[in-house]
């Protein structure tokens, strides 16, 4: 019912409130206001002290910086699967990098995506027990859907195309989807591979005792996504993200990065907005990549910090690395 | 100005303002609500119905595919919501006519029980005890391999609760040929309706089909989803708790007089209630009973919760796949105003053949 407050909303926003842009909304308020996850670690949870970490938060944060200069002048609002587009939609939130996969449908519909700051599997996550290590061997299983996401569809497309008759259990919020597998009402949980090893990481009682395979032969583009029709606030986020991604390439860490003030190299020195105009084209400081990478870090950094081999995921940065390094992640020019 | 000083038509003129005023603010919001729709570049309209589905429905009273419309899905969604309404409204009727009857009972075990059922029930919010329900079915049961089996045939498993079938259509038949032959031999009633449906299950060699364990879970006879056992379970209980309540009441609003003159008349106790109390409690019962019924209808939205896949559940998720949140809740509203709608009615006629008839 959370659809009928939100419908509500869009019912009574004044005609008026047109004409402001975002980055203007986001200034006068004085913060920024991201929409997270209700609590996927690695991608965006609270952590003991109440702090939000995850390498979703890790992107707003980058924004912050980018029209603040400081990472904390963000607040997190968790949403659920379904509440999440309308959210955006309707003005709740400036900026939405919930484990989103970038559609056709979505985009055509209201929201306008930026640049992709994880690729990944659909996975399917089954207790080893079972001794099922492939997706053909699933004839018949009953499979934990969250609703409001692509897997609800590639449930059905996968069985479908290979004939396996999957029995879906939809649920509307993700705790009860994890919950409702955990206690055996599924034989299989169905969501982004990533996000299966954070569930697996923390919330199994016996990590090894549970197996992740991919569901598709293909990699969805999980972006932070922004409402439509404003060009300039996704040029911002767009480059918040892609500054992270850059600085990896270019070698900028968040600790190295005063070596490189007396740099010669021209890409570095208007990367770093030491020769200005990048910045002040977006409506932003020049030295808006400096401050994302001092003060958030470059994409390896971040990625090695909630979901590598840093933190408690030791996920492998496969698909995720810099094409150099014969991965996906693909830094665009910074001039 | 003399023609304003007239009560009359002052009253007519303010009711016409007012009336101006509501269907202005009505177009208002529609105006407002297409503009910022389109500013924020989100589709409308209604020809996404026609569009591919594409996401499943776990478990349906209508044959349902992926592959089928959106429409049809709002219609499956709905077949489940009035398929869940009508055995609620059922189950509930019956636990709460035997919960009322023992409330008002002078056994005084009994009669605690009764009053003591009501107010816990009546006092949890739904959603909790069915979650609770939920909980109990999925957690506390075997897994499949591992099944309980209390009766022969009869399985308990956190999949579900499977029971052994006749054939739909022997079965179907043999209900009808035994209302059929209760209410033509009116004297055997009870006898001749339960010896025609055995003897029409016999002749045609109706074969029991006993749930198996293949591969993940049974299949063969009939299967209760825990989702479906939790649902039931839990707005029944919870209903019956409300109707035992209303039923009390209307008995107790009967005169005690009326109890000792039917014992006066030498009428046994029970044809004292079925002959007289009952029809004058009902006058008092029905209307009350009505919203109990509406609620009920309405309780049903709360089954997203156990992933039961009624109406509300199933416009979430075109919601979700489509966007078109506003469509999807107008036909949501639509649908249930309808069905509330068609219960008051019903019950409303029901209600004015039950009245006192004044001549």
């Amino acid at each position: 019912m959370k659809h009928i407050a939100l419908a509500a909303f869009t019912l009574a926003l004044p005609a008026a409130a047109h004409g402001a842009t975002t980055l203007e909304t986001v200034k006068d308020r004085g913060r920024l206001i991201c929409g997270a996850s209700q609590g996927t670690v690695g991608f965006g949870a609270p952590d003991s002290d109440g702090t939000w970490r995850g390498l979703d938060i890790d992107t707003c944060r980058a924004v912050a910086v980018a029209v603040f200069g400081d990472k904390d002048t963000v607040d997190f609002v968790p949403l659920s699967g379904q509440q999440r587009i309308p959210a955006l939609q309707t003005g709740e939130i400036d900026i939405l990098p919930r484990t989103l996969t970038w559609t056709l449908q979505r985009d055509a519909n209201g929201i306008d995506f930026t640049s992709p700051n994880y690729y990944e599997f659909t996975g399917f996550m089954l207790p080893k027990a079972m001794g099922i290590e492939r997706v053909e061997d699933m004839a018949g299983a009953a499979v934990c859907v969250q609703t409001g996401s692509t897997t609800e569809v590639v449930v059905a497309d996968v069985s479908d195309k290979l004939d396996l008759d999957l029995q879906p259990v939809v649920f509307d919020n993700t705790s009860a989807t994890r919950q409702a597998f955990f206690s055996g009402r599924c034989d299989a949980l169905i969501t982004d591979a990533a996000a299966l090893a954070s569930v697996r990481a923390t919330q199994a009682e016996n990590p090894d005792d549970y197996v992740i395979f991919p569901a598709t032969d293909y990699m969805d583009a999980l972006t932070p996504a922004v409402r439509h029709g404003d060009n300039q606030w996704k040029d911002i986020v767009t480059w918040s993200i892609e500054a992270m991604k850059s600085a990896e390439l270019l070698g900028i860490t968040s600790q190295n990065i005063d070596t490189f003030e007396g740099s010669t190299d021209p890409r570095i020195r208007r990367f770093l907005g030491i020769d200005p105009g990048n910045g002040t084209a977006l409506g932003l400081q020049d030295d808006f990549a400096a401050n994302i990478i001092r003060e958030v870090g470059n994409y390896a950094e971040v990625f090695d910090r909630n979901v590598g081999k840093d933190s408690s995921l030791k996920l492998e940065r496969g698909a995720n690395a810099l094409y150099k390094d014969g991965g996906l992640m693909f830094p665009l020019t910074f001039q | 100005m003399r023609l304003l000083r007239d009560a009359r038509v002052r009253g007519g003129l303010i009711q016409i303002a007012l009336l101006a005023a509501v269907a202005g603010v009505i177009l208002w919001i529609a105006h407002n609500t297409s503009q910022n729709l389109s500013e924020r570049g989100i589709r409308t309209g209604w020809d996404f119905l026609d569009r591919p589905a594409r996401f499943p429905i776990s478990e349906s009273v209508l044959p349902y595919d992926p592959q089928d419309t959106f429409l049809w899905a709002y219609v499956v969604g709905l077949g489940n919501t009035l398929w869940i309404s009508a055995l609620a409204i059922l189950g509930a009727t019956i636990l709460g006519l035997g919960i009322g009857l023992a409330g008002r009972s002078a056994n005084p075990l009994l009669a605690g029980l009764g009053t003591g059922y009501v107010t816990v029930m009546r006092n949890l919010p739904l959603i909790v005890q069915l979650l609770f329900w939920y909980a109990l079915a999925t957690a506390a049961f075997p897994a499949p391999r591992a099944a309980w089996e209390p009766l022969p045939g009869v399985f308990l498993t956190q999949r579900g609760i499977f029971l052994p079938a006749l054939p739909a259509a022997q079965l179907a038949l043999a209900v009808a040929l035994g209302l059929a032959a209760a209410l033509l031999l009116r004297r055997w009633r009870g006898t001749a309706g339960v010896a025609v449906f055995a003897a029409t299950l016999i002749l045609t060699r109706a074969t029991v089909e006993m749930p198996e364990l293949r591969g993940f879970t049974f299949t063969g006879g009939i299967a209760l989803s825990p989702e479906f056992a939790a649902l039931m379970l839990g707005i029944i209980l919870y209903t019956a708790a409300f109707v035992g309540e209303i039923i009390r009441g209307g008995i107790d609003a009967v005169a005690r007089g009326q109890w000792e003159a039917g014992r006066a008349l030498g009428l046994p106790d029970r044809a004292t209630l079925r002959r007289i109390i009952l029809p004058q409690a009902l006058r008092v019962i029905i209307p009350p009973m009505t919203s109990q019924y509406l609620s009920t209808v309405k309780n049903t939205t709360l089954a997203l919760a156990v992933g039961y896949p009624e109406l509300g559940l199933v416009v979430n998720t075109v919601i979700n796949q489509t966007g078109q949140a506003i469509e999807s809740l107008l036909i949501l509203l639509g649908v249930f105003l309808t069905i509330s709608l068609s219960v008051s009615l019903l019950m409303n006629w029901y209600n004015a053949r039950m009245a006192i008839v004044v001549r």
